[in-house]
Parts: structure tokens; C-alpha cells; sequence
């Protein structure tokens, strides 16, 4: 007898716990607005993603056409994978001595991993994180970015 | 599933799972060596993931190495952040801010959440349920919305740098994570419901891939294997970081050492750090969130070693410092190597079925093992 009981109150108890689980899936079956299926996101224009999110490193302008950038370099020290590459050229200012100026600001966006390093080195703000998430190109040269506009100056009063 | 299928000497069959094989989670290379359906002896072939990061890292600066490491254990990549961090700061004996341990104590127990709710997903799927892997994701979603308004990124975050933390937390961060834990107290027992009692899934990991107290030891398991071999090994209580001696918290020990204890260390895991979250949330001190370093970081001459707590296990960082900008050697022990170790050990005897079971408790990360 002892054996019988045992074996049906194994049986029970192996079934309950099915059932219990079951009871958990029939619950989001029938509660389709607690399914969380989310697509992928389309609405690029609409969506907001969080300010601090790392996408790409930027360089932003302004409208006439300046940038804050001095070609120190600290970002190109501070890169762990040789991601930027800063090319400076020397200008002559108005009292006509030579100074360094920023030429060309090359980012090899396939090598970059979004460590925030360069941004943390910078000294005068002058690249930002940019939210772009989507870099997929057909060829692989065209993610080599010159972040400068052509024919940008650095910005009045950024040393 | 068999790429080759040989016979040694003794008629013994020979078959490789892997490298590609979707229940190893990676490019995990097995080469099993069976009786019948008894595994006589399991042979992890390592290297396929291998990227040299020990090597890398003595050409980076002390800044600049620590994204490195978020690449090895990605599940656990602030705790890893936070290993090489404490090591850089010994070195340099700089005094980190209230505010910043508290950030750093915070992000890695939701890192530890979120690869526990990983861990229990995956697993079930590797078992054979599938329901499991949605309702972990679901829940792992908001705490990858809470990382990615922090600090910026979802899995390797590189937030934890020497001196404090990175940013300051977003104006949200405490809102969102008092919803989550609202949300989550109650997933976590639909968790249990689910799974933890389910028939089948006992059968399938009470009392496989047994291993003692003592084996658990000298094959140098630490973590949730080891906890659950009776093995009171947990970091965060034994040489606490950071905030963690100021914390009331529970180690989590069972003493089967089988899968099933394993399971239930890390279930009983998840609670604790929603009890640590909680102690925390209401109390984050103002101040800085970062301590001032020089520009250039120069270690004096010397060692250093740091040790935290990932998911997985004891995670170790040894620097060994010539006073230059960069490590003259550095060393990583990382948890998931060891436990790996002791794979051959807890599946000799058992059937090839069980095989899966036993990985799927281990929680294996292979990049965390090959480096």
C-alpha cells in the first residue's frame, strides 16, 4: 500500500507543477497586452533615443560654418584602437605669426568600440556622441569620415 | 551536431560538439569520448575566441585598457570594469568618492541581475523550455534601458573608470530602478513558478553532475559552482569592496553541488541583489562621482592585485608596474576558465543528455575563458 501511495502522490505532485506553469503560459495567452514583442525600430525620426547614448563620434558645427575643434590631439592620445587620426596644417593669423590649426579630423568609424575616451579627453568640447546606430555600407572605405566640414574655422575664442 | 565521428583504441566513440554548436553559447569546441550514452571523458579544446587581451593591454595606457576587459566577460562587463579599476586606484592611492562606490556598488548588482536572468533563459533553453528565455529577456530589457540612459551603451559600457565612475547617474536612474524592482519582485516568483518546480526540469539537474566540496576547491570553482559545493567563497563578503562591508546581504551556500543547487544559488542570488538595490537606492550620497586623477596615469613601481565578485565568479586583475604609462604585465583570472576545468570532472558517468544541463548551470562565457 505504502508503494501505491507514493507512487500516486508523485504522479499528483509531477502533474501539478506541469499544470502550474501551464496556468503561467495560459495567463500571457489570454493576456495578449502584457506580451512585450518589440519591432525593430523604423521610426528613426520619431524616436527619442537617451542623450548620453554612444553611436558615433561627431563634430558639431555651427551655422556659419564653425567648428571648436584646435587640433590638440588629446583625443588621438587618449584612443585605445587608433580610431582618429589628426592632421594639422599651420595658418598665418593676423599679426602674422604661425599657428596650428586643424586640417583634417579622420575617424575610422570600423574601428571604433564607443569607449567615450576622446570625449572625455577633449579640453574644448569640441566632438560629441552622436545617437546614429545604423552604419551597415556596402563597402567598407565609405565608414572612413572626415568629421571637419570643408572649409570650416575653428570658432572665435576657443584656445 | 557531429562533425567527425571516430572510435579510439577501446571501440570508444569519439564525437566533437562544436565549435559552432548552439547549446555550448559560443565557439566552444568539446571533443567527448562515449560508452554507449555514458560520457567517459570530456575534453574542452580552448582557443577559438582567443584575442590576446593580456598582450593588448601592455601597450595601453591605465585609462585606456579597461574597455578591454568589458570584451571578456560581456555579461558581467561592469564588474570587469570594476576589478581593473580598484587595481589602477590602489596603485595610485587615490580616495574614490561615497557617491561613485555607491554607483559602481548599484551597477554591478543590476549587472548581476541582468546576467543571472540571462543565465536562467538560456539554460532553460538548453534544457528544452523555451517559454523561460522571452520572460528573462523581458525583464533584462528595462535594466539594459537603465544602463543605456546612464551610461551610455547596453552591454559594454565602459562606465567604471580609475577614480570614481564615468558620468553622473541620469536624473530617471532612481525612478526607473524603483519601477524595476516593483516589477521584478513579482516576475522573479512567476520564475519560480515556472521552472523551479516544473517535474521535468528536476529530473533533468537533481543530482547531475555532482561535485564535492573538496573537488570544487582544487579544481579553483568559485562563484555560484562553488557555492553550491558548500564552498563559502563569495568576494564581496570575504575581502569587500567598495561599499559592500557596509551592506547586510546574505551568502547564498547549498551542499548538493549539483546542477539543481547551482540553479537555486543563483535564483536565491537574484533576490539578494534586489535586497542590496533596495538598502542603496533611497541612500545615494551627493558629492562627486569622480575623484580628480592626473591626465596621465603612472602606477609606481610595483604589484597590484584586485579581486571582485561577476556572476560567475572570482574575477582577479594583476598588474605588475614598471612606472611607465603602460603595465609591463597584466593578468586576468577570470571564473569562467576554472569552473570550466571542472566540466570533465562533473560529467564523467553521467549520459550525453545530461551533458547540456551541466554546461547550462556552469554559465559559461567563452570569451571570459579564452580571452
Amino acid at each position: 500500500m505504502g508503494f501505491l501511495k507514493n507512487y500516486i502522490k508523485t504522479v499528483y505532485e509531477a502533474v501539478s507543477s506541469l499544470l502550474k506553469g501551464m496556468k503561467r503560459t495560459g495567463y500571457y495567452f489570454t493576456h495578449h497586452k502584457e506580451i512585450i514583442t518589440q519591432s525593430y525600430p523604423d521610426n528613426k525620426d520619431t524616436m527619442i533615443l537617451p542623450e548620453r547614448f554612444r553611436g558615433e563620434v561627431v563634430m558639431p558645427h555651427t551655422d556659419s560654418n564653425e567648428h571648436r575643434c584646435t587640433g590638440c590631439t588629446a583625443c588621438e592620445l587618449a584612443c585605445p584602437n587608433g580610431t582618429i587620426k589628426i592632421i594639422t596644417k599651420f595658418e598665418m593669423t593676423p599679426e602674422g605669426k604661425k599657428k596650428k590649426a586643424l586640417d583634417t579630423f579622420v575617424y575610422h568609424l570600423e574601428l571604433c568600440t564607443m569607449c567615450n575616451l576622446c570625449i572625455e579627453a577633449c579640453p574644448t568640447n569640441a566632438i560629441k556622441m552622436a545617437q546614429n546606430f545604423e552604419h551597415s555600407v556596402y563597402d567598407r572605405s565609405q565608414l572612413t569620415k572626415t568629421l571637419n566640414k570643408e572649409g570650416s574655422k575653428l570658432m572665435e575664442g576657443v584656445e | 551536431m557531429l562533425e567527425e565521428i571516430g572510435t579510439s583504441a577501446e571501440g570508444d566513440l569519439i564525437i566533437n560538439v562544436g565549435p559552432q554548436h548552439p547549446s555550448t553559447h559560443g565557439v566552444l569546441h568539446l571533443v567527448i569520448t562515449l560508452q554507449g550514452e555514458t560520457i567517459k571523458k570530456v575534453e574542452p579544446h580552448l582557443g577559438y575566441i582567443h584575442r590576446s587581451i593580456e598582450k593588448m593591454c601592455e601597450s595601453l595606457s591605465y585609462r585606456q585598457f579597461i574597455y578591454v576587459t568589458s570584451r571578456m566577460d560581456y555579461l558581467s562587463s561592469h564588474i570587469n570594469n570594476l576589478g581593473c579599476a580598484l587595481a589602477v586606484e590602489k596603485g595610485l592611492q587615490v580616495e574614490v568618492p561615497r557617491r561613485a562606490m555607491v554607483i559602481r556598488v548599484l551597477m554591478s548588482e543590476l549587472t548581476r541581475l541582468a546576467s543571472h536572468q540571462l543565465w536562467w533563459g538560456a539554460m532553460a533553453m538548453d534544457i528544452g523550455a523555451l517559454t523561460p528565455f522571452f520572460h528573462a529577456f523581458r525583464e533584462r530589457e528595462m535594466i539594459n534601458d537603465i544602463m543605456e540612459e546612464t551610461c551610455g551603451a547596453r552591454l559594454t559600457m565602459n562606465y567604471m573608470v580609475p577614480g570614481g565612475v564615468m558620468f553622473d547617474l541620469h536624473p530617471d536612474f532612481q525612478k526607473k530602478v524603483k519601477e524595476f524592482i516593483a516589477h521584478f519582485k513579482g516576475k522573479i516568483d512567476e520564475y519560480d513558478e515556472l521552472l523551479t518546480g516544473n517535474v521535468i526540469f528536476r529530473e533533468r539537474t537533481v543530482g547531475v553532475g555532482k561535485i564535492s566540496r573538496e573537488d570544487a576547491i582544487s579544481y579553483g570553482c568559485s562563484g555560484p559552482v562553488a557555492r553550491a559545493a558548500g564552498v563559502s567563497c563569495d568576494i564581496r563578503k570575504h575581502a569587500p569592496y567598495d561599499m559592500y562591508s557596509e551592506l547586510k546581504f546574505d551568502e547564498i551556500l547549498h551542499t548538493d553541488g549539483d546542477c539543481y543547487a547551482r540553479y537555486l544559488v543563483r535564483m536565491q542570488e537574484m533576490r539578494q541583489s534586489l535586497n542590496i538595490i533596495e538598502q542603496l537606492i533611497d541612500n545615494i550620497p551627493e558629492g562627486d562621482f569622480q575623484a580628480k586623477t592626473k591626465a596621465v596615469l603612472k602606477l609606481p613601481k610595483g604589484e597590484y592585485y584586485s579581486m571582485v565578485e561577476t556572476a560567475r565568479g572570482e574575477f582577479g586583475v594583476y598588474i605588475i608596474s614598471e612606472g611607465a604609462m603602460t603595465p609591463y604585465r597584466i593578468k586576468f583570472r577570470s571564473p569562467g576558465f576554472s569552473n570550466l576545468s571542472a566540466l570533465d570532472h562533473m560529467a564523467k558517468g553521467s549520459k550525453i543528455g545530461d551533458l547540456v544541463a551541466i554546461m547550462g548551470t556552469l554559465d559559461l562565457v567563452i570569451p571570459d575563458i579564452d580571452r
